[in-house]
């Protein structure tokens, strides 16, 4: 049994949610083979063989593999499928896309967003927005399984020494093009690692107060976060967006700031390890999950919340 | 061109769900049920399309009960031309739902299919790629912007880091996301109207398609509950037990 990891990056570093997917596939104690592709490789892939649990990492360099795009990737991972027994992946929008795309391919079910490793068949996943987890038992001959970040540690970018070998690149499939992007690339802690995460919800009543949110994050050394309601208002970016159909974060401390808690919202957020709510309505239903529940109308408590950490 | 739309039936995005006794699955006895918010995304993408003059048909695809039968008239009261319904003895899994609607996008010929990201039931995020996969398409996931050229689409998707604009060949599979648009309420006389139009019922043996699942489900459990926290009556007390107590700032 060898195991296979998609390795996602920036073309300088590997992005945090691939340390976490590492970790969950060093459950199963066999060797783990690390797959990169883009087209700027050097230092991701140096990278990658520094971890202890990568014992080869192959790296296919290529123009085609430069955006992501899953009908040039899925063929490539199709390709060497057959030495693997698991395939790995984190379950961001880089894996959820990729990822099925492979599994049809091959003819295999895709095991999505596990929280747990039981055996090298039986996983954890949660379904409707984290309100049930069902364990699951998959009889296809390679399991192909995307990852939830928070419910694994990361593994460290040291202790490891794997050779680095070049595979050829299975080509451009030329049914789609990447145009543009627009990204949100903000100084703050990501916000599926970060250790604090501050949101605000439509009770913002506004995009330019998250400006108070932002200072405190910067105070903390946070992260800022929405609900899908801030995001749809236009109050914050769509990549703020913390729930079912946004990010899943579990950090030491969220703070839930004018956000009522709904399960699409809670179903992002309920792992995490403190939780704090500031809400003026106290039938809110973010109370039924916040450690610290402070009733008080947020355009108070934020600002002498801020002055108060100065 | 055609347009398909694949609509699933899924607990009501409202109601709390509840896992059965014996950890066999959740309740769905007596439960509202609803058509997957983003498949109303995925109907009110098609409508739009069509009322633009890009395309003329726009044919909804549901796999399960018989009750899905509703799903399809839904969508149909939207707007929607007519239905296609295949009733699947248990559960199907994504893999086996893109085969089937794979089978029925082969005799239909859409030159787009447009789908909800993730059924909010299974949240598993995969039926629109498998699909795409299974006939040699493109597909743009994650959809918040959409509009359409001679022979491409043009797609912004919602990606963890911001938004990416690609371009992909039609035809094509289209995944939507919550920001594409706000589907339309169905009008009482589009209610009326939607009763008259075409629902055609496929037996699933014709379609060749082996739906074994793949996946065996050996239990469905609540996740544990938090325990409930204090209220605190300051700003003051809520830093001294962030500080002291909890010890996370
Ligand atoms: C398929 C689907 C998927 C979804 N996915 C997500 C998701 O991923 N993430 C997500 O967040 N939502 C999601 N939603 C939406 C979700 O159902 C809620 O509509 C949304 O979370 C509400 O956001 P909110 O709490 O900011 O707004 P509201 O529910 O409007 O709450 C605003 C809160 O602010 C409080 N408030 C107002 N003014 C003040 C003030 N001055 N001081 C203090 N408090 C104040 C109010 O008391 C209220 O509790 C989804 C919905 C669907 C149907
Ligand atoms: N049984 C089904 N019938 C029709 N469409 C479905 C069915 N299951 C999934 N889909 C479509 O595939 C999308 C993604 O579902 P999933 O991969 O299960 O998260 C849904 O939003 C629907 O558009």
């Amino acid at each position: 049994m060898t195991i296979l990891v998609i390795v996602e990056h920036d073309n300088k570093t590997i992005l945090p949610a691939t340390l976490n997917t590492i970790t969950a596939a060093a459950a199963l104690l066999e060797p783990i083979e690390a797959l990169i592709f883009g087209n700027e490789l050097e230092d991701v892939a140096k990278q990658a063989s520094t971890i202890a649990s990568i014992t080869k990492v192959l790296s296919a360099n290529s123009e085609e593999y430069a955006h992501n795009l899953a009908e040039n990737i899925a063929p490539l991972i199709q390709k060497i499928a057959s030495d693997y027994s698991h395939i790995f992946a984190p379950a961001t929008t880089f894996g959820k896309n990729i990822m099925p795309r492979v599994a049809a391919l091959l003819d295999m079910m895709q095991i999505s967003d596990i929280i747990e490793v039981i055996s090298s068949d039986t996983f954890k996943r949660p379904i409707y927005a984290g309100n049930a987890l069902a364990t699951v038992k998959s009889s296809d001959p390679i399991k192909l399984i995307t990852v939830r970040s928070t419910a694994f540690d990361m593994a460290d970018l040291n202790g490891g020494s794997a050779s680095i070998e070049t595979i050829t690149a299975s080509g451009d499939s030329g049914l789609s093009e990447f145009k543009s992007s627009e990204l949100s690339g903000s100084e703050r802690p990501e916000l599926t690692s970060a250790g604090i995460i501050i949101s605000g919800g439509r009770g913002m009543q506004d995009g330019a107060n998250f400006a108070m949110l932002e200072n405190i994050a910067d105070k903390l050394g946070a992260a800022v976060g929405a609900s899908r309601a801030a995001v749809d208002a236009g109050f914050a970016p769509n990549d703020y967006q913390v729930g079912q159909t946004g990010k899943v974060v579990a950090p030491d401390l969220y703070m839930a700031v004018g956000i009522s808690g709904a399960i699409q919202h809670l179903a992002g957020m309920k792992d995490s390890k403190v939780i704090v709510a500031i809400n003026k309505d106290e039938e809110a239903p973010i109370f039924q999950v916040a450690d610290y529940g402070l009733v008080a109308d947020l355009f108070d408590a934020v600002p002498e919340l801020e002055n108060k950490l100065s | 061109m055609k347009i398909m739309v694949p609509v699933k039936r899924v607990i009501d995005y409202n109601v709390k769900v509840r896992v059965k006794q014996d950890q066999s699955g959740v309740e769905l006895n007596n439960v509202k049920m609803a058509m997957n918010p983003f498949d109303e995304i995925a109907v009110e993408q098609a409508l739009r399309i069509k009322e633009a003059g890009d395309a003329d048909e726009i044919i909804l695809v549901s796999i399960g009960p018989s009750q899905s039968q509703e799903t399809i008239r839904t969508g149909l009261a939207m707007g929607a031309d007519r239905g296609i319904f295949i009733e699947a003895p248990h559960e199907t899994e994504p893999l086996s739902v893109a085969k089937l609607l794979a089978n029925i996008a082969k005799q239909e010929n859409p030159g787009l299919i447009i789908c909800g990201k993730q059924a909010i039931d299974d949240d598993s995020n995969q039926t629109g790629q498998m699909m795409s996969a299974l006939l040699g398409w493109s597909q743009a996931t994650f959809a918040s912007a959409v509009s359409l050229s001679a022979n491409t689409a043009l797609v912004t998707r919602e990606i963890d880091g911001g938004l990416e604009t690609i371009s992909v060949k039609m035809p094509a599979v289209i995944t939507v996301d919550l920001r594409l648009n706000e589907p339309r309420y169905a009008s009482l006389p589009n209610i009326m109207k939607a009763k008259k139009k075409p629902i055609d019922v496929i037996s699933i043996d014709t379609l060749g398609v082996d739906i074994t699942p793949r996946l065996s489900v050996l239990k469905v459990e609540e996740p544990e509950t938090r325990k409930a926290g204090i209220k605190v009556g300051s700003v003051e007390e809520l830093l001294t037990k962030l500080q002291d107590e909890a010890k996370v700032i």
